[in-house]
């Protein structure tokens, strides 16, 4: 069953790769034309597009590019030269570490709050932390960014540039990137938190919850041991969902911060014509939904007693 | 057993409870008193909506969500359980007071093993450590005759049959040693022959450790195995209450008349069709899987106009998949299905629209089987449209004749929903939409086996009236042999997708028989406080394991 899910797996990337390839072929303007400004002759233009190999038929380059892709080479990048590699390896890294450091506080925050809102259900606490979660959903990122900055920057406690430093010190890197990390932070756990909740309560009419309160256990036992067992998949699904999020959808806070990921790398090569790193960028961001939405159904399976113990 | 000066365990007095419906509290207990000794089993018995698992569950200090105890008082033991802190409460439940509840199936958490559901409230309560309950949980899964106890325990509730997880469950309601069960219709799902192993297994485990008990249920001949004195409640209020052979012998209320009396309809079977007649339905040598596991082996059986056949077995035997297979739903590997004499499509979606008219289903959970935003008047209306091609005036003229034939007042009935009715007259409902078709044939799964005695008697005699005004042919699937009793012309007995025996109604109930009719109709409880003793001893052993 799991090797089913990893062939979809890999099918799915295989269409991706093919939608993001045909997109950036629709984009408008022409990379050489772009780069060697309106006074460059035709042949001029032409030869610099057959030293990129821009003249090859689509499905050519494509198949040349996926070739590469497959062994780890994405190709150099139009716009100066340097391997893609290179240019995405330390930003990829970056992405990855404020993605974690967000989860790391979000993830465990999510599932606490939800449970104790089952819990308390209908109660004050219950209220208000619907209340506040979906506030700080709802208002943009940018905007709560710009709020924690007020509050927490302004005052001089964390600061509102997140520029790191490779050799920087892990106390160093979570200081700098606090304000960011809190900002994904408040964007992603109302949603965690929200299905937790609605997962545990829809299961307390359930005879066997019944049956647990009949045994005499307490209500905190009744819903740790015999809700939340039984609540995980769509959780584990929910929480898969946002820490792709995390990772692909950053882009607006990492602008805010001044934050060099992989999601700023992404928006400047658009606005440069470089065509294969958008690609490789966009292409990294879709393994990044397939794999954890994967991991999130093998956990799925594996939560479930009548999936893994067969009669 | 019981002496009059003994403080009793529980005693109830003018218990009142309300439910919440629609925004207004009713009162669903009208006071009701009650006593019980140590070890006595008190059989508390009435139809759906009596309010006896409400009584149950207070005997607990319970109620479920939307209900609350208005009036009177639950002492157990010294404990006024009504005042008592949520802590006190819960200290005594699954310690000193179990439950065992309908569906095992659904009251074992899926995602625990269930030697450690066992082990949960003993060592919660402080009663035992965990290795010590679990090498109890091994020795009352032996007194409860379970196969392999030493083992089974480790399996998780999917992985154990219904009639074995209903024996896990009473061991489980044993495992602190309470002072008090309420069993809950423990037996109500299950299929005869399983309900008598375990019948059997609660009745020896209650009197080996002197437990005391209240037996919930509607069944009369059930409860007349288990329990010492019997009080039947009615619409919250108590009927009557007498020891149990008093009870059988010489009800005194003409409500507990009336449900005696029920089981003893029957309608004489109807001569057989002669051999020149074209069966209605004929099911010729269908065997069906279900992808890899085949359930039907080599079907065959005709159903005639005006004639009932009951399809018998118990649950897996393949009653439904042979349905299922007349329906279209699922199409055979080997066999037909013939309709007045030509073979159908064996996929539904190969049947024109004539074909798919002619043969409806009722199903067994009226409840699920309409669509809860829709109002009678589309629920009929929209096979009599579909069907007929009816519109506008004449769509409810013939919605308002179908409800006039169900025995339901069309002006009253037709802008209902179906929460608005009773289980009853959803059931007619559902009745009347297979009706608005203009059938010839029409499939009955199990459809009385979710409703009260009464209330079923009414729906049976309803089917038979249809029958004879309208020509129909009834294919009648149930694992209830009263019914059987009371409507069939012939028999079809299935076990494990094979069809066992077949033949009319008056000799099937007459001996001799195959042994595995045999076994089901002499599991079928008597209303004779001796039944189970006497049937035990007949058969030596408990029947075999399945």
């Amino acid at each position: 069953m799991v090797a089913r899910r990893l062939g979809l797996g890999v099918l799915t990337l295989f269409v991706i790769s093919l939608l993001i390839f045909g997109a950036v072929e629709l984009l408008p303007g022409d990379l050489a034309q772009e780069i060697l400004g309106q006074s460059a002759t035709e042949e001029t233009v032409a030869a610099f597009r057959r030293e990129l190999g821009l003249d090859l038929p689509a499905y050519q380059r494509y198949l040349t590019w996926l070739g590469g892709v497959v062994q780890g080479d994405f190709g150099t990048s139009l716009a100066n030269g340097r391997p893609i590699a290179d240019l995405i390896g330390v930003r990829l890294g970056n992405t990855l570490f404020l993605a974690l450091y967000a989860a790391v506080i979000a993830v465990p925050l999510a599932l606490v709050l939800g449970i104790l809102a089952a819990l308390y259900r209908n109660s004050l606490f219950d209220r208000a932390i619907n209340v506040v979660t979906l506030t700080s959903i709802s208002f943009p990122e940018f905007f709560v960014a710009y709020i924690l900055i007020v509050y927490l920057s302004q005052t001089g406690f964390f600061p509102s540039i997140a520029r790191i430093d490779p050799d920087a010190g892990l106390g160093e890197k979570l200081y700098r990137t606090f304000l960011p990390a809190l900002t994904l932070t408040l964007v992603v756990t109302a949603h965690m938190m929200r299905m937790t909740r609605a997962a545990i309560i829809n299961l307390l009419a359930s005879p066997y919850i019944e049956m647990a309160r009949l045994k005499g256990l307490s209500p905190a036992r009744v819903i740790l041991k015999h809700a939340l067992p039984n609540a995980l998949a769509p959780i584990i699904n929910v929480v898969a969902l946002n820490l792709a999020y995390l990772i692909t959808g950053v882009v607006v806070v990492e602008v805010v911060f001044v934050y060099p990921g992989l999601g700023q790398l992404m928006v400047d090569s658009v606005s440069k014509r470089d065509i294969t790193v958008v690609q490789a960028a966009a292409l990294i961001f879709a393994c990044a939904y397939v794999l954890l939405n994967l991991l999130a159904d093998v956990l799925s399976t594996l939560s479930n007693p009548r999936l893994v113990h067969k009669r | 057993m019981t002496t009059a000066e003994q403080t009793p365990l529980l005693e109830i007095r003018g218990l009142r409870i309300e439910g919440r419906s629609e925004g207004k509290w009713n009162e669903i207990v009208k006071g009701v008193d009650l006593t019980l000794h140590r070890g006595e089993v008190l059989g508390l018995i009435g139809e759906s909506g009596a309010g006896k698992s409400t009584v149950g569950l207070a005997a607990m200090g319970y109620t479920r969500d939307g209900c609350r105890i208005s009036g009177g008082s639950i002492r157990f033991d010294g404990t006024d359980l009504r005042s008592a802190p949520m802590r006190e409460r819960r200290r005594l439940r699954g310690n000193r007071i179990a439950y065992v509840a309908q569906s095992a199936a659904a009251s074992f958490n899926p995602a625990h093993r269930l030697i450690d559901q066992y082990c949960e409230a003993p060592v919660q309560h402080g009663v035992m450590g965990r290795a010590e309950a679990r090498a109890d949980a091994v020795d009352l899964y032996r007194r409860m005759r379970l196969p392999d106890p030493e083992d089974i325990g480790f399996r998780y509730p999917h992985q154990v049959s219904g009639g074995q997880l209903q024996r896990a469950m009473t061991a489980m309601a044993m495992s602190s040693r309470p002072d008090l069960i309420i069993f809950d219709e423990p037996t109500t799902a299950l299929d005869v022959t399983t309900q008598i192993e375990v019948l059997a297994a609660i009745r020896d485990i209650v009197e080996q450790f002197d437990t005391a008990a209240i037996y919930i249920t509607h069944d009369l001949a059930v409860v007349a195995q288990m329990a010492d004195r019997i009080k039947v409640l009615l619409q919250g209020e108590e009927v009557e209450e007498a020891d149990t052979e008093a009870m059988l012998a010489s009800p005194r209320e003409a409500y507990t008349k009336s449900l005696w009396a029920v089981r003893s309809h029957a309608r004489p079977e109807r001569p057989p069709a002669g051999p020149e007649e074209t069966p209605v339905v004929s099911v010729r040598g269908v065997t069906a899987a279900y992808g890899e596991i085949p359930v039907l082996h080599d079907v065959s059986f005709d159903i005639h106009a005006r004639r009932t056949v009951a399809v018998v077995g118990e649950s897996g035997s393949g009653k439904s998949t042979t349905a299922r297979v007349i329906t279209g739903l699922l199409p055979p590997s080997a066999g037909d299905v013939r309709f007045n004499g030509t073979a159908l499509p064996p996929s539904y979606r190969a049947r024109d629209k004539d074909q798919l008219r002619q043969v409806q289903m009722i199903y067994q959970m009226a409840d699920t089987a309409l669509n809860p935003k829709h109002r009678i008047r589309e629920i009929i209306g929209r096979p009599v449209a579909f069907y007929l091609g009816l519109s506008g005036k004449r769509l409810t003229e013939r919605v308002r004749e179908l409800l006039s034939l169900i025995e339901l007042e069309p002006d009253e009935f037709i802008d209902r929903l179906p929460s608005e009715l009773s289980g009853g007259q959803k059931q007619r409902i559902g009745i009347a939409r297979a009706l608005a078709a203009e059938p010839q044939f029409i499939i009955c799964d199990e459809v009385t086996s979710a409703l009260d005695q009464l209330v079923a008697e009414g729906i049976l005699t309803l089917l038979d009236r249809l029958q004879s005004e309208l020509d129909l042919a009834y294919m009648f699937i149930t694992h209830d042999l009263a019914t059987v009793r009371a409507i069939a012309d012939e028999v079809v007995v299935m076990k494990e997708g094979k069809v066992v025996e077949q033949g009319g109604k008056t000799a099937m109930f007459r001996p001799p028989h195959d042994p595995y009719t045999e076994l089901l109709l002499s599991s079928v409880p008597e209303m004779d406080a001796h039944w189970l003793d006497r049937l035990l001893a007949e058969r030596g052993e408990l029947p075999a394991e399945e």
